[in-house]
């Protein structure tokens, strides 16, 4: 059942309708239902994938709790043992929290390793048709998140075993993330606020901004795409450079798109999750764009892969090790950027076992630490150029991380990694404009309405990220009046299933 | 918490470590400079900043970050 089909509507409309009618403390009880039939709509199967990650998560997170509350108590009671003695106590106990921490991670993310090898094609001749589990990544990520948390101590475990299987499942969220956080998302997840028509209202606003977004604008381009990538070599050159500037505003239309309706559909019902973008066309540089794009996954690896790694025993006494032999500079870089390659690397990973996305993951580290080795040479050229600086400036760099965050996602259309390379450098080695010019967009898959059609979505995308103003309601009933005429269902198109369903 | 302002003014000389309380919260302090930074605590005040202790309210300001030091010092 997509987002972006009629009974999924229905389905969101009846949910919302009982949510409301129902007493606030048994609201959470409706959505756990709601999120489990809308998750079994994609096999039951699949359920059983969800049900071992829910499961798992609540057995080590109870024990881990319940090790926890022991060490508090005992150190309580024996206020007077000394100080070595406690030490020993609170290692031993940390190990028995590990061991369930490890084996739950270990069980978790083996499950995930394994589907996400059964669905590579190569595979496929096996395991025929098999088809992964919907938004497994995400909700192992969110589920694992908690378990990490608890045993850090930042929240305690949730122990209604209910309660976890809803956060885990919350269907609004359950495909496509963002990755929230359980401290965050159980705030209003459980509670079952009171109706506020302004607050629901700006929910409705958001989901038909995501409709808008989604069926307006990012299926049709992504029509353009799949011809230019469909065949490559047809589309060289210009056409390359084409196909990923056209996929990133695709991509993001799409991605957005269904955040917005997946934070929006939480706002109706008055929780908050949360926000996965801040305006990324508008980065500065690649730091800059990963602190706005696709947030919550960006935190997720930086909180729990990249500072762990940065951090560890080994990788201090390594730092120590280059300090005493390399010098001061090379042991201040080692640690970051061995654990910046292992992010990126786990990053692709996240994304599909295949070597385009861990290219894609590399590809990235790369560009990270190439930017972080030319800072000094950044510094001189404002020493040397002082007034560069300011809006033009800023200009020129949006629009070079445009270019290059492009050129990475290229390994997201393209097959295969050398396949990948070699149709980016047709765009310096063959950009034939007079094909390009001669060819146009309309041999792209869309008509000439159908460009215009999407040209004007993007139009007022743009526009409307520089109106900070809540709009009036009448331009969200001029956008569902839009959804209705332009959106991507009419005869020869599907409402297609967002891209990153399949994560 | 001299030494501490030293460490963090050799990556940024133009900051105002003693009053700025926003160092994550307005992107002063990036994920490298705050593993650099943890590794001059280890080395000058041997004391091991775990990774579940990086979070904004322990990097937002020189002040609190002294206050996470004394606390694992203890």
């Amino acid at each position: 059942m997509y987002f972006t089909s009629i009974p999924f509507i229905a389905f969101l409309c009846l949910t919302l309708l009982v949510y409301y009618i129902l007493p606030r403390r048994a609201r959470w009880v409706l959505l756990l239902a709601a999120s489990l039939g809308f998750y079994a709509f994609s096999g039951w199967d699949n359920l059983c994938y969800m049900a071992f990650v829910i499961l798992s998560s609540y057995a080590a997170g109870c024990f881990i709790q319940k090790t926890n509350d022991q060490t508090k108590a005992y150190l309580a009671e024996h206020k007077d043992l000394p100080r070595e003695e406690k030490k020993a106590y609170r290692a031993a106990q940390k190990r028995k929290s590990t061991a369930w921490l490890v084996t739950a991670m270990l069980l978790n993310f083996g499950v995930l390793a394994a589907v996400k090898i059964l669905a590579l094609p190569q595979i496929g001749g096996i395991f025929t048709d098999y088809v992964m589990p919907m938004g497994i990544s995400f909700f192992t990520f969110r589920t694992m998140g908690y378990l990490i948390d608890v045993y850090r101590g930042k929240h305690p475990a949730q122990c209604n075993l209910a309660k976890l299987a809803l956060f885990t499942s919350f269907f609004p969220a359950v495909i496509q993330g963002p990755i929230s956080r359980y401290d965050s998302l159980s705030k209003t997840l459980f509670e079952g606020t009171g109706f506020s028509l302004d607050v629901f209202g700006k929910g409705a606003e958001r989901i038909i901004w995501g409709y808008f977004k989604k069926l307006v604008i990012a299926d049709r381009l992504l029509v353009m795409v799949g011809t230019l990538t469909g065949t490559p070599g047809e589309y060289e050159g210009l056409y390359t450079l084409l196909s990923i500037v056209i996929y990133a505003a695709a991509l993001y239309c799409d991605f957005t798109g269904g955040i917005d309706i997946t934070i929006g559909i939480g706002e109706t019902m008055g929780i908050t999750q949360e926000e996965n973008f801040l305006s990324p066309f508008r980065s500065l540089n690649i730091f800059d764009y990963w602190r706005r794009w696709h947030i919550t996954m960006g935190t997720w690896f930086k909180d729990y892969i990249f500072y762990p790694i940065s951090v560890a025993r080994p990788m201090m006494k390594l730092t120590k090790w280059c300090k005493k032999h390399l010098g001061d500079k090379t042991a201040r870089r080692v640690p970051v950027y061995i654990a910046t390659l292992v992010t990126w690397f786990a990053t692709g990973i996240w994304h599909g076992a295949s070597w385009n996305f861990i290219a894609w993951g590399i590809a990235n580290a790369l560009v990270i630490v190439a930017s972080q080795e030319l800072q000094p040479l950044y510094q001189k050229f404002h020493l040397r150029f002082p007034k560069m600086k300011g809006k033009g400036y800023d200009s020129f760099q949006i629009i070079r991380t445009f270019i290059l965050m492009s050129f990475i996602r290229a390994f997201d259309i393209y097959p295969g990694v050398i396949g990948t390379l070699k149709q980016l450098s047709t765009i310096f080695w063959k950009p034939s404009p007079a094909k390009f010019i001669a060819g146009g967009l309309t041999s792209l898959g869309l008509d000439t309405a159908g460009l215009i059609a999407a040209a004007a979505g993007l139009a007022i995308v743009i526009a409307s990220s520089f109106i900070k103003k809540r709009p009036p309601a009448i331009v969200f009933a001029l956008l569902v009046i839009a959804i209705l005429i332009f959106g991507v269902y009419g005869l020869g198109f599907d409402a297609a299933q967002f891209i990153y369903n399949r994560f | 918490m001299q030494e501490l302002i030293e460490i963090l003014q050799n990556l940024h000389p133009e900051v105002d470590f003693a009053a700025c309380d926003t160092l994550i919260d307005d992107g002063i302090l990036d994920s490298f400079d705050i593993v650099s930074v943890i590794n001059e605590i280890n080395d000058t005040f041997d004391v091991v900043i775990p990774a579940d202790r990086i979070v904004p309210e322990n990097f937002n300001s020189a002040a609190a970050l002294w206050e996470l030091i004394e606390d694992l010092e203890d």
